[in-house]
């Protein structure tokens, strides 16, 4: 069986998974509960200075695909609203009663040096094993000059992250908002404050859905909305490709990254792995069904291990970062159509269509003597752009077929239709 | 379902009432909106979809359950009342297993198709439930008034399509009711809380429509006299003899018609009331002889026997509705035909023969099998009343007399008759499936015929001026089975 045990910033965990800070780990009960359920770490709820935040009531708002299932939540809840002592208090104890768990202390302030290095010693004078410093909250608290209104100003980002590491010498994750042009400006902010690790995405900025009975935003308040954090499956692709851009990125490669974003099974968590991540962090896959999924996570993700002969984490990890490359660095003479197979084709006439109207009238669609439909691909036409195998709805009906074609890599650059190169053959 | 044990001979009371309204409640429960979300989304929603091909109306099934999926359920409700104005019904008494969920391609994955017919019913009920305004729009008014003869499927199809098209539309009934099948025919579990009225008083919304009841035509009325008042006329009047089976005592009281029994059971307010045999015996093999032997059934019969000459494989009802039968508890006998009753002792019974093909042909053997019965219901079909069409009084009514054949009236591929402004529709013409969709395709599309008719018609132009002018009558290019 695979060792799913992960190293980040010199904290082993016994999995990958840590629930990530947010309402599941607001409190003892939450945490212990989680840690009965396998989870190997927690991020415990964002703490504040005294006094506690309030929160409102109405707090989600869901969206979700047209068979109700949920795509993504939005959260306008802010930071912990217990009193902070309490907080410290039960960190302590969780620490004490699962000592090979992992517990960060995630935490925000204002930006004045004293707000942040009084309060970050206090949580580490919990126990915890290392400190988050919350950075993107996109709402609420950035009104308050704090979350993503410090993690938006690289320079503030490489401040606090000093500020914290100069008065704990446990390791500092300086977590990292989506919100943001470039998230190379404040993760390499974070590597210059000496961060030991950066924890990425946070929630993206967003209004989720209109009730159009209200003419409100949700979730909504007394008749009122307000943007809120994008979180759950629907945002993983952005946060792969900043997980991706880090890694591959000369001057952050060296980070290590805790990922987060849309996080709900093991084959997810493999392909953050396989970006480069250290370690996953998790919220709305267990806010939607329960801590029990981290079973299946690290099940799923110890057989596919097995399966692929991955004797640890570490042997697949960044597997895919060299592969992960500019467009300019793609094969422009690569070549593949695609291929309709009669026999399982059940004719719904969806890759047609598709093809006919949105893409490159490739797929011809005839009607035989009998009745039977056919669709068959016009390999002259086809660009190999996938759009009917992606839509077809029968697994393996139609599948793209690499097109033999012998000719050597050439990348846009070195393109002969280039302008420039042409240019520069005329000259 | 209640399971009824006769005590007196001829008359089923084992029942309560209570039993036998539980008995007759709706055979399919209609989907709540998650149901129906759940539903559509199964929907592939296909290209030029195999569903929409196989609905004689042509509804967009796709874009339909597409609209369920987006909740825009009024548009939904109105790309199938576009097509098929008698959807509510139609999603209630469609063989949909025999029409568009035959032809979903998810058969061919090997699952279930999609219930489309649900959906439709879902989609239709909401917006006949729904406070909004008849969703369909007269044109400017033509000025033309058209005769439409009968109230039921055909007949309210083309009434509706000819009002939007602008004209003024007079429906004459030969009953005190109108629904035609869809009130008197189809079996009570499926069309219960009196839809058939509902969708009517949802139809005539649209306005321009009048119907007279108690007008029989060839009896209160003439093809002569309607084509002098009207501009145009549609024969909806379906088909009112039932056909014998050949059996030496048909006359006898212990026989009924299938479609009586089936309006019996349809207009009773007591359904405790209903004379039902004991032993009940079904002659026949369509969807009536089905409809007749379940409700047969479920109003307290002990026994009911479904009698066919033919084999399994030959019966017209489908396997969806012979199965229903079965788990109704109705026995089926194949390969036999009814001769005579047997006098009463102990106890009624009917004679049946057993029958054979010998090449290709059907033979009545001697050899003979007794079976208890003391209601004999035939349901080998109807046909149509020529009478209806021949018996009119005028001199010249020859020269208003549509052609018969093949027992209907014949019409053209736009449904004229062989009577120039005289069109026909609906099971008293050969066309396609013997069903309500099919009727209610040939009254839109009879309409639609009728109304290029009209366009075509000088303004002052009327249907008794220019008879010397009338199209030739020759039938060469007319429907009929061969």
């Amino acid at each position: 069986m695979a060792d799913l045990r992960c190293n980040i910033a010199g904290i082993t965990s016994v999995n990958p998974f840590w629930l990530a800070s947010a309402p599941p780990t607001d409190k003892y009960i939450n945490v212990v509960r989680a840690f009965q359920a396998g989870w190997g770490g927690v991020v415990w709820k964002t703490l504040g200075e005294e006094p506690p935040v309030v929160n409102v009531a109405s707090r989600y708002g869901v969206h979700k695909d047209s068979n109700r299932n949920i795509l993504g939540i939005n959260n306008i809840e802010l930071i912990s609203d217990r009193a902070l002592q309490i907080n410290l208090d039960e960190i302590r104890q969780v620490r004490k009663e699962w000592p090979d768990r992992v517990i960060i202390g995630s935490m925000m302030a204002v930006i004045e040096e004293n707000a942040w290095k009084d309060l970050a010693i206090k949580i580490a004078d919990t126990g915890v094993q290392g400190i988050e410093l919350n950075l993107g909250c996109p709402h609420g608290m950035c009104e308050r000059g704090m979350g993503s209104a410090i993690g938006q100003v690289p320079e503030m980002v490489e401040k606090v992250t000093r500020w914290v590491k100069e008065v704990v010498d446990i390791p500092v994750f300086t977590k990292l908002t989506p919100n943001i042009t470039n998230i190379l400006w404040s993760a390499t902010a974070a590597l210059k404050g000496g961060a030991d690790a950066v924890s990425l995405i946070n929630t993206v900025n967003s209004i989720i859905t209109v009730d159009l009975d209200l003419m409100s935003p949700t979730p909504t308040v007394d008749g009122k909305g307000t943007h809120g954090g994008y979180c759950g499956n629907a945002v993983k692709p952005i946060a792969l490709n900043m997980v991706a851009e880090i890694a591959r990125n000369d001057e952050t490669s060296e980070l290590q990254m805790s990922a987060i974003g849309g996080i709900e099974t093991w084959r997810d968590a493999a392909e953050f792995i396989a970006l480069g991540a250290n370690c996953l962090q998790v919220c709305t896959a267990a806010m939607l069904y329960g801590f029990r999924i981290v079973d299946d996570m690290t099940q799923g993700l110890s057989n596919w291990m097995d399966e692929k002969g991955y004797q640890s984490i570490e042997d697949f990890r960044g597997k895919a970062v060299a592969n992960t490359v500019n467009w300019n660095e793609l094969n422009m003479n690569f070549d593949t159509k695609a291929f309709i197979d009669p026999e399982s084709c059940i004719e719904c006439g969806r890759c047609h269509i598709a093809c006919e109207d949105t893409s490159h009238q490739a797929i011809k669609f005839s009607t035989s003597e009998d009745g039977k439909r056919h669709f068959t691909v016009i390999d002259e036409d086809c660009v190999g752009c996938n759009l009917c195998a992606l839509i077809c709805p029968v697994p393996d009906c139609i599948e793209m077929h690499e097109v033999e074609n012998n000719l050597p890599y050439v990348t846009w650059p070195e393109h002969p239709k280039n302008f420039q190169n042409v240019n520069k053959w005329d000259s | 379902m209640s399971i009824g044990q006769c005590n007196k001979e001829g008359v089923s009371g084992s029942l309560s009432k209570q039993d036998i309204e539980n008995n007759f409640t709706d055979l399919h429960s209609p989907f709540n909106l998650f149901q129906a979300n759940a539903e559509s989304e199964r929907c592939l929603y296909c290209y030029d979809a195999p569903c929409v091909n196989a609905c004689p109306t042509k509804i967009d099934v796709p874009t339909f359950i597409h609209q369920i999926k987006t909740e825009n359920l009024i548009g939904s409700a109105k790309t199938i009342l576009s097509q098929n104005i008698m959807g509510g019904t139609c999603a209630r008494a469609c063989p949909t297993e025999i029409l568009c969920e035959q032809a979903c391609v998810l058969n061919s994955s090997l699952e279930e198709p999609v219930n489309i017919s649900t959906l439709q019913r879902f989609a239709v009920d909401h917006l006949l439930q729904a406070d909004v305004p008849h969703p369909f729009n007269r044109a400017n008014s033509s000025g033309r008034k058209i005769a439409v003869i009968g109230a039921g499927p055909a007949g309210f199809s083309c009434a509706h399509r000819a009002a939007l098209l602008g004209h003024d539309v007079t429906i004459f009934e030969a009953k005190k009711k109108a629904g035609g099948l869809n009130e008197y025919g189809l079996a009570a579990y499926k069309m219960v809380d009196d839809f058939a009225q509902k969708e009517i008083a949802f139809l005539l919304q649209v306005g321009g429509i009048e119907i007279e009841f108690d007008k029989r035509l060839g009896k209160d009325l003439s093809l002569k006299q309607l084509s002098e008042q009207f501009d145009a006329v549609f024969i909806g009047a379906g088909l009112s003899n039932a056909n014998n089976i050949g059996m030496s005592d048909e006359e006898d009281g212990r026989v009924k018609d299938a479609i009586k029994f089936i309006e019996e059971v349809r207009q009773s307010e007591d359904r405790t009331e209903i004379a039902v045999g004991k032993n009940v015996v079904v002659i026949g093999a369509g969807n009536t002889a089905i409809d007749a032997a379940i409700q047969s059934k479920r109003l307290g019969a002990e026994t009911v026997t479904l009698v066919y000459r033919r084999g399994e494989e030959s019966m017209s009802a489908t396997k969806h509705e012979v199965n229903l039968a079965r788990l109704n508890g109705v026995h089926f006998i194949f390969w036999a035909s009814v001769k005579s009753f047997k006098e009463k002792t102990p106890f009624s019974s009917i004679v049946l023969h057993k029958t054979r093909l010998e090449n290709d042909k059907l033979i009545t053997t001697d050899e003979r099998v007794e079976l208890p019965c003391d209601m004999l219901l035939k349901a080998v079909g109807q046909s149509f009343d020529n009478d209806v069409v021949a018996s009119v009084q005028d001199d010249d009514s020859d020269l208003f007399k549509p052609k018969i054949k093949n027992g209907k009236i014949s019409v053209t591929d736009n449904y004229q008759t062989s009577v120039r402004g005289i069109f026909a529709g609906g099971d008293c013409i050969a066309s396609g499936l013997d069903l309500t969709v099919q009727s209610v395709e040939d009254g839109k599309q009879a309409a639609i015929s009728m109304d290029n008719y009209l366009s075509l018609l000088k303004d002052n132009d009327h249907s008794e001026n220019d008879r010397n002018q009338m199209p030739s009558n020759d039938s060469s290019d007319h429907k009929g089975v061969e």
